[in-house]
This record gives C-alpha cells, structure tokens and sequence, in this order.
C-alpha cells in the first residue's frame, strides 16, 4: 500500500471526566424487596384492584398517571453535586421527564404536589396521592453520606391497593448524581411495564453545522436526556457513523482524517483511537458483534463494496459476501449467528440475511422502492430499516423472516434507526428539504411517541448505548 | 501554447513535492526547504513577502490552472444511481487524459459524490463506484493508476444546494482534483 506519513493525527479532546464510570458508580442498596399483594405469581383477593401494570404491548393505551413528589432529606448538607434538598426536587424531576418522554405515564409534580416528609419516605398518605388521580407513586430520598458519596433511595407504589411494588437504593459520587434519578425511573419502567430499563443510557452522534456543502461534523456523546453533553472531535475532519460496543466505553466511527476514510476504534475513558484496519481502500459502516469481540465493516475495493468482518482486537479481515453490487450495512443479531445488510445484488437495496461466516445468505425484504441501514432490535424480534421510496426516507420495521412491515414515520428523510436497549424505542436522524439541516428523533416501536431529541448543534446518526452498568 | 506548457511543466513538478504535504494537517509547518521553493521564487514570480506556502499554493494554483483551461471539465455527472460513464463524460475523460499524458508527474485525486435521495452509507459506496468509473477510464486511456486516488465523500459535499432534480444532478459526480 502507499505510505500514509500522516495520517490519524486529529485531535481528540480527551477528559478524564468520565473515565471512572463504571467503577466510580452504583451499588445497589437495597435488593427488591419480598414480593408485594401484586407480584405476578400472586393473585389479588378478591374483592381488590387488579395489578397495576401499564400495557404497553397494544401499543395504545391510556398514559398511567403517576405522581412524583419532591424527595426529601434527611438532612440538608452541601455537596460538590449541590445541597441535598436542592438535588430531591432535581431528582423528583429527572424521573418525572424520563417517563413522560416514554409516552406511557403522565407524571405529576414535582412541582404543584404536597411536600413529603422523611419518615414519610416509606409510610406514604395514601389518601392524599389518590386524590390526586395517580394510580401509582414515586418517593425517594437524597442522603449525603460521610465519605462523600450520595445515596438517592427510590420507592414505587400501588396508590389504589397502597402497597409497595419495589424499592431500590443507590450509593454514587456526586457527579453521578444524575444517573441515580435515571435508575430510579428505569426501576419504576421495568416494574410497571414488565419490559427492560432504557433511561441510563447515553447517545453518541454526529454533531453538524455549517453550510449544507460544507458541514463540520464532530462527534459528540451526552446523556440519553440531553444532560452532560460533549464533543469528542475538534471537527477538523469529517466523522461519521458512531456505534457503540457492548461495554458502552468503546467506540466504532468513521473519520475523514488525512483525506483517507477509515474505520477507527474510539475508547471514550482514555480519548485513545486506532485504526481498525490498515488498508488503502475505504472502510466504512461499522458495527460490533453482541459480544464486542468482532466488528463488521464495508470496505471499497476498486469501486465494489463488500462486507467483512474483523476481529475487534486486530487482525486480518475475512470477508463475507462476494457480490459485484454494493454490500453494506451489516448488522449482527443480537445472539451473534446471523448478519443482516443491505445489497443491491438484486438491481436495488435490498435487505438480506445471512450467517455470521457469510454463508446462506438469502433475501428478506419485498417491497417496492429500497430498503437500508438495517438493524437488529436487542431483543431480537425485529429489524428496523430506512424505507427509500415516494421521494423520502422513512424508518420501519419488519421481523427478521421479513414479515410484519411496519413503517413508524413519514418526514423528507429519516434515516439511520438505533434501537434503545429494551427494543422498544429507535432513534433516527431527520433531514429538513432543502435545507439539508438534521436533528435527532425518537419513536416508539408501535409508532406512538414521536419527540425531537434536543441537541445544541443540528444531529445525525445517533447509536444509542446500551444500559450503562 | 509552448509558454503555457512550460509552465505547466514546473507546476507539475512542485504539485509532485507538494502532495506529501497536502496530507499533512493545515496546521503543521511546511517541510523544510527543497527543490519547491528554488522552482517557486524562479518559475512562479511571485511577489516579495510570499511565503513558501505563498509559492506553493500559487504554483499548484497555476498547474490547475493549466489543467482547467485545457480540459472541458473537470467532473462528468451521472444518471440516479448509477455510474456508467455516457458519451458525454468519456469525451470530458478524453481531454483529462490528455492533460494527464502532457503532464506525466501530475497527480491527481478523483472524488465521487452522490445525490442526498441515498443512504449516508450507500452513498459513500456509490461515490466510491463513480470515482473508480473515472479512475478506470483514465487508466484505459494510458493513465496510471499509481498517479490516481480516489475518494468517495458519498453525499456529504454536495456543490448545489436544493432539493430538487437540477441540484441532484450537478451532485452526481466525480471530480477530477489536482491537489492544493
């Protein structure tokens, strides 16, 4: 290959900041506690309300009231985070938003609510909170503990058959403060909808702006809510395509740096980069394997795209599908066995399926106009897509045998879904006609749901974390 | 016509001493003095005060200069979707390759560019196909490949603005660049 004497060498702002994450952060408190009057295995006496569950299968259903008052403290005390009572209402109010942006409850409060006391905490005025009209209550408590940590404690409850459905606790450092409260709505989600937690998770993406034919694109990471925003690259160079590993600190991306596109390895604790193969042809759309041990790739030989795929740690590519056509987009299952990519082996994009190694490689999708960017849901049972036809871009689903199409938006051009970690939300890009101006979107698997994700430049190519641990 | 060529000629060569640097981030030093500076202060004239990036811009702004006035154009377009070479665009390639032959330590980079009607990811593999359209022309008219990149910026550096068919068709290119 010819000499490259210099490449990679943008910078990458580095910080520190988040490189203690996971060793830095949650101990769960409490464990879940016995089973209450509504646990799934026990049947309500009769005479009593049926269990509160929120059904989210039908996919329409009524919002569940629930009501989250300010969380107490047992003492007020400052911390680099801010005074514990200060932090309660902040609490009180990132639950209450994860869930209304889940679309499945209206949250009351914190704001507008009676005040509660700390012993309060675990003896909730029933009588009080059903007046309200919510079905289902949020109580917590912020603690500043002596070596410096915060315990945020957590607690659901049933207002009508006033019992406790869970309780957790959480022990962080002041900075993590904000994970807590996203913890805490996730527990409240899993127990009342029966389905994964997702609001602990982050978003990577591309950062864009400037002029339509000449658009810095950075990369950036913030909470799945908007909060702790950064950029990762200085926008010297063209990046696109993020997607995270499954240990959430490890990053696959594709920059322009020195003129040569290439797939690159990102560690977000250390800022480190690598080249994720050293090839003199482009390598683009990359995507982990469930287990972060392999990446699969497109690369660009002399004007013909094909699918490879390479060990995560180096090594040397294997390649997976063997057309004169345009393979790209690979995506794995979730169990790791199975690969879908588009292909337009067929006369236009096409989606496919095949083995991990790259045999049995058969077509999944009928339609007319062209199917793209196809991506395996975590829980395995869907595939999401970018449908091309009528002049637009529109994000769908279908199964992965290709039945049950389901096409979720209608806009100019949605683009590029990544599936939340419980696969009941994607995340797309929207470009604007004309304009070319993007920004983020989410939707709900049923279609329901669609809200604008917030972001301080214009966005594209959003990959949504997995649940942070 | 013989002045020109002479010309021509000496850019051609600084465009050869150049290329490492082009790659190079804008911000690194120019590297340290060589053949590209003498030619420069002697073939180019360039005022006093001129740097040697001064020179060197100025000297591979005449060697494309050369090249835009003695090619029809420096880009073909293509049809939706595709990247077959018509009629049109070989007779542009024909007066590239010609230049290209005159010019023997020319380099050149050739981007292929898509339309915004297709995937991000598609696109780059398509503007990848476009270039290599070109770049496989070139080299059938005698043009070696060692002396041709390619590029594929897919659709993310579209010349025309709209969203609409006269914009889309002026995206659908490969672009014949001589470098900076």
């Amino acid at each position: 290959m010819r000499d490259r004497p210099c490449e990679r060498s943008e910078a990458i702002q580095r910080s520190g900041r988040r490189a203690s994450l996971r060793t830095g952060f949650i101990a769960a408190l409490f464990a879940m506690t016995a089973p209450s009057a509504l646990a799934q295995n026990a049947a309500p006496p009769a005479g009593e309300a049926p269990p509160l569950e929120v059904d989210i299968i039908g996919g329409i259903s009524a919002p569940m009231p629930i009501a989250i008052p300010v969380m107490p403290t047992p003492r007020s005390a400052a911390t680099p985070a801010g005074e514990t009572g200060a932090l309660g209402r902040q609490v009180a109010e990132i639950v209450a938003t994860d869930l209304r942006n889940s679309g499945l409850f209206t949250p009351k409060g914190p704001g507008g609510l009676p005040g509660v006391s700390y012993p309060q905490v675990t003896a909730p005025d029933f009588p009080t909170w059903s007046g309200t009209g919510a079905q289902a209550l949020v109580q917590g408590y912020v603690q500043a503990n002596g070596d410096g940590t915060l315990t945020v404690g957590c607690y659901l409850y049933d207002v009508f058959a006033k019992t406790e459905l869970t309780r957790q606790g959480f022990v962080v450092q002041p900075a993590f403060w904000r994970r807590a409260a996203h913890k805490c709505a996730d527990a409240v989600y899993s127990r009342l909808t029966g389905e994964g937690a997702y609001f602990d998770t982050r978003i990577i993406y591309v950062a864009e702006a400037g002029p339509k034919g000449k658009r810095t694109k950075r990369l950036a990471i913030m909470d799945w809510d908007g909060a702790n925003h950064r950029f990762l690259t200085n926008g010297q160079s063209t990046v696109l395509t993020p997607r995270f590993a499954p240990n959430q600190q490890t990053v696959v991306y594709m920059s322009y740096v020195g003129d040569q596109p290439r797939v690159y390895v990102y560690d977000v604790g250390t800022g480190r980069q690598r080249l994720l193969v050293n090839e003199p042809h482009m390598t683009f759309a990359p995507r982990f394997s469930p287990d972060g041990q392999w990446v699969v790739f497109s690369m660009s030989v002399g004007g013909n795209t094909d699918i490879y795929r390479v060990p995560t740690s180096g090594g040397r590519p294997q390649r997976l599908t063997n057309t004169p056509g345009i393979d790209t987009g690979g995506s794995y299952s979730p169990d790791g066995r199975q690969i879908v990519f588009e292909s337009d082996r067929g006369g236009s994009q096409q989606l496919y399926v095949m083995d991990a190694d790259g045999s049995n490689q058969r077509r999944i999708s009928f339609g007319g106009g062209q199917y793209a960017t196809p991506v395996w849901s975590p829980r395995g049972d869907m595939i999401a897509f970018t449908r091309i036809g009528g002049g637009g871009f529109r994000i769908g689903v279908m199964s992965p045998s290709g039945a049950g199409e389901k096409i979720l938006t209608e806009a100019w051009q949605d683009e590029g879904p990544s599936w939340a970690p419980n696969g009941r939300a994607i995340m797309f890009f929207r470009t604007a006609q004309g304009s070319g101006k993007a920004d983020l979107w989410a939707v709900d698997l049923t279609g329901a749901n669609e809200r604008r994700v917030a972001t301080p430049l214009d966005g594209s190519d959003p990959a949504w974390s997995p649940l942070l641990k | 016509m013989k002045k020109s060529m002479t010309i021509a000629a000496l850019a051609t060569a600084l465009v050869l001493s150049a290329g490492c640097a082009k790659k190079k981030p804008a911000d690194l030093p120019p590297p340290p003095g060589g053949t590209e500076t003498g030619v420069g202060a002697e073939g180019a004239g360039t005022g006093a005060g001129a740097g040697r990036h001064g020179r060197r811009r100025s000297l591979a702004g005449l060697a494309r200069a050369d090249f835009l006035q003695n090619v029809t154009a420096d880009r073909v377009y293509f049809a939706t979707d595709s990247h077959t070479l018509d009629p049109e665009a070989r007779a542009v390639l024909d007066t590239q390759a010609a230049w290209l032959t005159r010019n023997a330590g020319a380099r050149v980079t050739i981007e292929g560019h898509a339309d915004e009607r297709g995937t991000r990811e598609y696109n780059l593999a398509l503007g990848d196909r476009r270039a290599n359209a070109a770049k496989n022309y070139l080299s059938g008219r005698g043009i070696a490949e060692s002396r041709m990149t390619v590029i594929s910026w897919g659709k993310e550096r579209p010349e025309a603005d709209g969203s609409d068919e006269s914009a889309w068709a002026k995206n659908r290119r490969a672009v014949t660049v001589l470098p900076q």
